[in-house]
């Protein structure tokens, strides 16, 4: 009988990622590397806390959303009961993959195409054919006779479900921590029944670049002034001729207009770095905070809260909360968007607009609208970014210079405040935060 | 009363305004849509409203100006090297008429092509033409572009489909 063949793991020899950051700079290899990329989908994807979805995503018994996280298909499934089941797309028997849409409805159970083994929807084993051939074998017994595995951890925050790959690591509260989750407690609390809903399809973009490029400029502030200069010139000169009452038009401009705001805007804004590599832009102020008030909205908001909460919760519009590494939230207009790396070089990122269920119309119209303005592929703004993220993922290869630069506002001994409110939104420190996140999360042991 | 427009001439619209596209005449282009002219790409099949929920595009003229001033600025920096393009139509349909209210549908499946430097990117599509007369001649009340591939996972596109 021959022997497996001794397989090096994946993770051998617990090499150390410190050498690739230091406090103010982190080296290229950290976007251009191969082995990087293993190690991270090895470490840092498993261990950490990853969005999957919406749960609205799936309202009914036997609805099912799936995701492929840096190599792992996954499947959130409704349960009968109501509750959620989240379980590794992978058929116990030979692996082949239980779900193929991205979306669905599986009935009252699952069923693999491929030689018809059926799950219940938590994924345990319901049945196989020719069972008797079974008889006396280990199957049963092995992980195969389990169904289908579950990743070692799954939370259901207010409909926002998150998941852990790996058994072991940081629990979500501490993982996240009470600032960050406020930004989603805020955007719950934005609906008068306390429930949010998904509206429509997501915004799917493939880039160039390597997720954490993508990841950094949620929270670069310095960029917008230059990078998106034409689309902010050509918004300017459409809004000085702006007819009025024109809904659609004018909606528009109040979300691109700001983005030809000038540096001191954005260090007005206000900030905060958060441990793990978690980081909130815009305590004070945002390029959001400028919309329209909606009365009626507002009114029922204040019955529910009283005036001063009601106000204070929709004063809280920050730019981006960084959930690290996997996803940015905005509380108004209510968005989240998403990452999945595919490669060191490729990257997905997913813009899901959401809206208080039964939300007024203009709330859905103003996400609706921004999420197609600024994170489509046809986007007269993110054309801009994507250009400048694959340009800098090709630039980084020449020689000269190894290191990427994030020293603007550094201070010694930043790092040993975990949580630190921030005065100036300018200030590289929320890059150098994601780095030492990612430190933690790329530890060898 | 004008005279109701042969097919002929409903078709030669669309083959004219996919050239100006693809030859960049963008202001001969902008200047076939009606004053509420519409450019839709919805981003799922059978998407019922492009300003309820996100879709790829949907602009009307204000925010088709927009766009064309942003690729007139030199600042355009997506659009270096420069970005060309190229459709390649099936021969439109005519899929209404109504003379009376001067109001002519056509569908035409097509192949898009947008090119930049060393790299390609292929789409293909159908597209939704609804015309109406006017007093200056025939013009595109609504563009609908059907990507096949609308739900996809996709780049960055830069001209129009
Ligand atoms: S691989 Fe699923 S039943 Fe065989
Ligand atoms: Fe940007």
């Amino acid at each position: 009988m021959s022997q497996p063949m001794p397989m090096q793991p994946p993770d051998a020899g617990g090499e150390s990622m410190a050498g690739l950051v230091q406090a103010d700079r982190v080296h290229r290899d950290l976007y251009l590397s191969a082995r990087v990329y293993e190690l991270e989908r090895e470490r840092l994807w498993k261990r950490a806390w990853v969005f999957l979805g919406h749960d609205s995503l799936v309202p009914k018994t036997g609805d099912y959303y799936t995701a492929q996280i840096a190599g792992q298909s996954l499947a959130m499934l409704r349960q009968a009961d109501g509750t959620l089941a989240v379980m590794f797309n992978r058929c116990a028997h030979k692996g082949s993959r239980l779900l193929h849409e991205r979306q669905g409805n599986t009935g009252k159970f699952l069923r693999c195409p491929y030689h018809a083994w059926t799950y219940k929807l938590d994924g345990k084993l319901m049945s196989v054919p020719l069972k008797n051939d079974y008889e006396g074998t280990g199957m049963s017994a092995s992980p195969s006779g389990q169904g289908l595995a579950a990743p070692g951890g799954v939370r259901n925050y207010k409909g926002f479900v998150f998941v852990r790959i790996s058994g072991a690591g940081l629990d979500f509260d501490r993982y996240f921590g009470s600032t960050a989750l406020a930004t989603l407690d805020n955007m719950v609390a934005r609906s008068p029944l306390g429930e949010l809903e998904v509206v429509g399809a997501p915004l799917r973009n493939v880039i160039r670049c390597n997720w954490k490029m993508y990841l950094e400029n949620i929270n670069d502030t310095v960029h917008p002034i230059s990078t998106h200069e034409s689309a902010a010139t050509a918004a300017a000169g459409i809004g000085k001729s702006l007819p009025e009452g024109d809904a659609g038009t004018s909606l528009a401009m109040e979300q691109l207009l700001p983005f030809g705001a000038g540096y001191s805007f954005y260090s007005d804004m206000g900030a905060k770095v958060l441990p793990n590599g978690h980081s909130v832009l815009g305590t004070k102020a945002s390029i959001h905070s400028g919309y329209a008030p909606l009365p009626e909205y507002e009114a029922e908001l204040a019955a529910r809260y009283g005036a001063d909460q009601a106000r204070a919760l929709l004063s809280f519009s920050p730019q981006n909360t960084v959930f690290y590494p996997s996803a940015a939230f905005k509380t108004s207009p209510s968005l989240v968007r998403v990452l999945r790396p595919l490669g060191p070089d490729r990257t997905l990122v997913e813009a899901w607009a959401l809206a208080p269920k039964g939300a007024p119309q203009r709330l859905r119209q103003r996400v609706a609208s921004y999420a197609r303005l600024v994170f489509s592929p046809m986007s007269v703004v993110a054309h801009d970014d994507v250009h400048l993220f694959e340009s800098q993922q090709i630039g980084l290869g020449s020689d000269g210079n190894e290191w990427v630069s994030l020293h603007r506002g550094h201070q010694a001994g930043e790092a040993q405040s975990p949580e630190l409110a921030l005065e100036n939104g300018n200030n590289e420190i929320m890059m150098r935060n994601q780095y030492r996140g990612w430190l933690r999360l790329m530890d060898p042991a | 009363m004008m005279q109701a427009p042969a097919d002929a001439d409903l078709t030669r619209l669309i083959y004219q305004e996919a050239r100006l596209i693809d030859q960049g005449r963008f202001d001969e282009w902008y200047a076939l849509y009606a004053e509420d002219g519409l450019y839709w790409m919805p981003l799922a099949p059978g998407q019922h409203s492009g300003l309820d929920e996100p879709a790829l595009m949907y602009e009307d003229k204000m925010l088709l100006r927009l766009r064309l001033d942003r690729m007139k600025d030199p600042r355009a920096h997506s659009l270096h090297p420069a970005v060309r393009c190229l459709h390649v139509l099936q021969a439109p349909e005519v899929t209404g008429r109504d003379a009376a209210a001067a109001h002519y549908t056509l569908s035409t499946p097509f192949i898009y092509v947008e090119t930049q430097g060393d790299t390609q990117h292929i789409l293909a599509a159908t597209a939704e033409h609804e015309l109406i007369g006017t007093p200056q001649g025939l013009r595109i009340k609504t563009k609908k572009v059907l990507l096949l591939n609308c739900d996809a996972a996709l780049p960055a596109i830069q001209l129009l489909p």
